[in-house]
């Protein structure tokens, strides 16, 4: 079991490789982090916080948007590409279990995002701790930022093989990935916002939007960081929603949503008739 | 001998359209066995029924012991896919691999097997750079991984060139005499010739006929058809001695039934001194192939 499931990530590590996929995730990460470093570093002083973790709130704005457009990108053409390209059929005569492969897809490809979160918030560090050495007490945000982005990936990256298999075409694929990513990253939280308004303090506002904020693994990433770094909450507008949930929901969420977006994936898979 | 296939009354309907009906195959170890039919005839449909991608939805089938699909009916099973497509950044040799270790064995002989098929020259290079010839040797190189009791081959010698096709037969030869059951499937029967020991003809999802080259060509008791070239001048007279005799591009042709041969191959030596030469040419493999497959209303 274990041996084809490494069999399989080995694979898939070539395949990205070939496919400049963990170069051009690794620059994207790197380039969009020191932008934000650079910017991000300016009305520092002011919030009495380190330069670090100011860096840190910023990056947690922006891997909230950019770690599950990675993932999803990665991901989308794991099922749909193998029946289109015709290999499925081959690959689901041998003897290893379907949720082997995609596990076997997984390890490389969050091997890769790893690779490419830490290449982004690695360079931002650097950058940041250079200019000021005392930046580096917010290393410990950075690391729960770092295996926060982590898990935030592995789950986007289960929820885009899940969209493959119900699409079962590539083109389809790709339409899903970007439209759930609108959907749960940028719609959602929109969405929300219009009801808190709406709302005004209401039922919806204490009773359905902290669930709905912990059920979006994108939110619960968002939560759990700020939460975690309680100068920085100004920085966002989900500052007070975030003070009102314990840290230790948001935590759960974080958890739990790559098991479950694995398992999403893994009974889309099984229908799929190659 | 032992049944490494067994097939019987399989029923399979595509949304009301019958692809099978009342299919029963079996294959022992150490023979081949070809089936042959036109497109659509069902063979891809009976090949992913045998290697469980498809559920039939009647009739009993046993791979290797095992039902279909089932992980140890799967661990002695290869297969090659007809127009084998593998994915183009990867190298044949990675590709090997990664299928010699999904059987659970070292990749360390992949090498060996690519030099089996003649691939080794091309082992580091991606397989988007073959041609159609080298994707189907990847095809058969998998196919070969881990000494397979039944072989699954989907028309594996399309896209070979004659002297592939040959080294192809020779290969499979040596497997079957290692004890391994083929089941492959062509739509030409002049491509499996006598390379194979039984053959199975489906048409429109029925075995119509079955057995060795020489049954199929005894039981469809096709005419022989048989050229006559006369000496100068003789033409009419020999005509006259044979009825039924057409003149065509300076010979005369005629057909016989089987049984009747010999009897018109007497009378034409008794035009000794008449005749220039002789041809006799019995039914081409393509006409024993469409007697059975139009059988059947086809």
């Amino acid at each position: 079991m274990i041996a084809r499931i490494l069999a399989t990530a080995t694979t898939e590590l070539h395949i990205a490789r070939r496919n400049r996929w963990v170069l051009i995730a690794a620059l994207l990460m790197v380039v969009f982090s020191l932008v934000l470093s650079a910017a991000g570093s300016a009305p520092t002083g002011a919030l009495g916080a380190d330069r670090l973790s100011v860096v840190v709130a910023s990056l947690t704005s922006l891997s909230v948007y950019l770690v599950p457009l990675v993932a999803l990108l990665m991901s989308f053409d794991a099922v749909a590409g193998e029946v289109e390209r015709g290999t499925l059929p081959l690959l689901l005569t041998y003897p290893v279990a379907r949720w082997e492969v995609l596990v076997g897809k997984l390890l490389a490809h969050t091997a890769i995002l790893m690779v490419a979160i830490v290449a982004g918030y690695g360079a931002a560090a650097a950058v940041t701790i250079a200019a000021d050495p005392a930046a580096a007490s917010g290393l410990r945000a950075l690391w729960r930022l770092t295996w926060t982005s982590v898990l935030l990936g592995a789950t986007f990256l289960g929820i885009g093989y899940a969209l493959s298999s119900l699409a079962r075409r590539v083109s389809g694929a790709a339409g899903l990935a970007i439209g759930l990513w609108l959907g749960l990253v940028v719609l959602y939280d929109l969405g929300l916002l219009a009801a808190v308004v709406a709302d005004d303090g209401g039922t919806f506002t204490t009773k359905v939007f902290p669930i709905a904020l912990l059920a979006n693994p994108a939110d619960a990433f968002r939560l759990f960081n700020l939460t975690a770094a309680q100068a920085t909450a100004a920085v966002s507008g989900v500052g007070s929603a975030a003070n009102a949930i314990p840290q230790w929901q948001s935590l759960t969420s974080i958890l739990l949503w790559p098991l479950v977006a694995l398992l999403l994936a893994a009974l889309t898979f099984r229908k799929v008739e190659p | 001998m032992t049944s490494m296939l067994t097939i019987s009354q399989l029923t399979k309907a595509f949304g009301g359209v019958k692809a099978l009906s009342d299919v029963s195959v079996n294959v022992a170890a150490g023979e081949r066995v070809a089936l042959l039919g036109h497109n659509g005839a069902g063979k891809s449909t009976l090949m992913k029924i045998i290697l469980g991608l498809i559920t039939a939805d009647s009739g009993e089938i046993s791979v290797c012991g095992a039902t279909p699909g089932h992980a140890s009916a799967r661990a002695k099973v290869a297969y090659l896919p007809e127009n084998a497509t593998f994915h183009s950044a990867l190298t044949g040799l990675e590709q090997i691999s990664y299928y010699m270790r999904l059987r659970n064995l070292s990749p360390s002989g992949a090498m060996d097997l690519l030099d089996r098929v003649g691939l080794s020259f091309a082992a580091k290079r991606r397989i988007g750079t073959y041609s159609k010839g080298m994707r189907q040797r990847i095809g058969l190189a998998q196919a070969l991984i881990g000494h397979p009791s039944l072989l699954v081959l989907d028309e594996p010698t399309s896209g070979l060139d004659p002297v592939s096709r040959r080294d192809f037969y020779e290969l499979l030869d040596s497997l079957a005499a290692d004890g391994a059951a083929v089941l492959l499937s062509s739509h030409a029967l002049t491509e499996v010739e006598a390379r194979t020991d039984r053959l199975i003809i489906l048409s429109g999802g029925r075995v119509v006929a079955e057995g060795t080259l020489n049954e199929l060509r005894r039981e469809a008791a096709l005419p022989v058809a048989m050229n006559v070239t006369a000496l100068n001048g003789y033409d009419t007279d020999i005509q006259a001695a044979l009825p039924g005799a057409i003149r065509a591009e300076g010979m005369l042709h005629l057909t016989c039934a089987q049984d009747e041969k010999l009897a018109t191959l007497a009378r034409i030596t008794a035009l000794q001194g008449k005749v220039a030469d002789l041809d006799v040419i019995p039914p081409s493999l393509e006409d024993i192939y469409s007697h059975f497959s139009r059988r059947d209303g086809q």
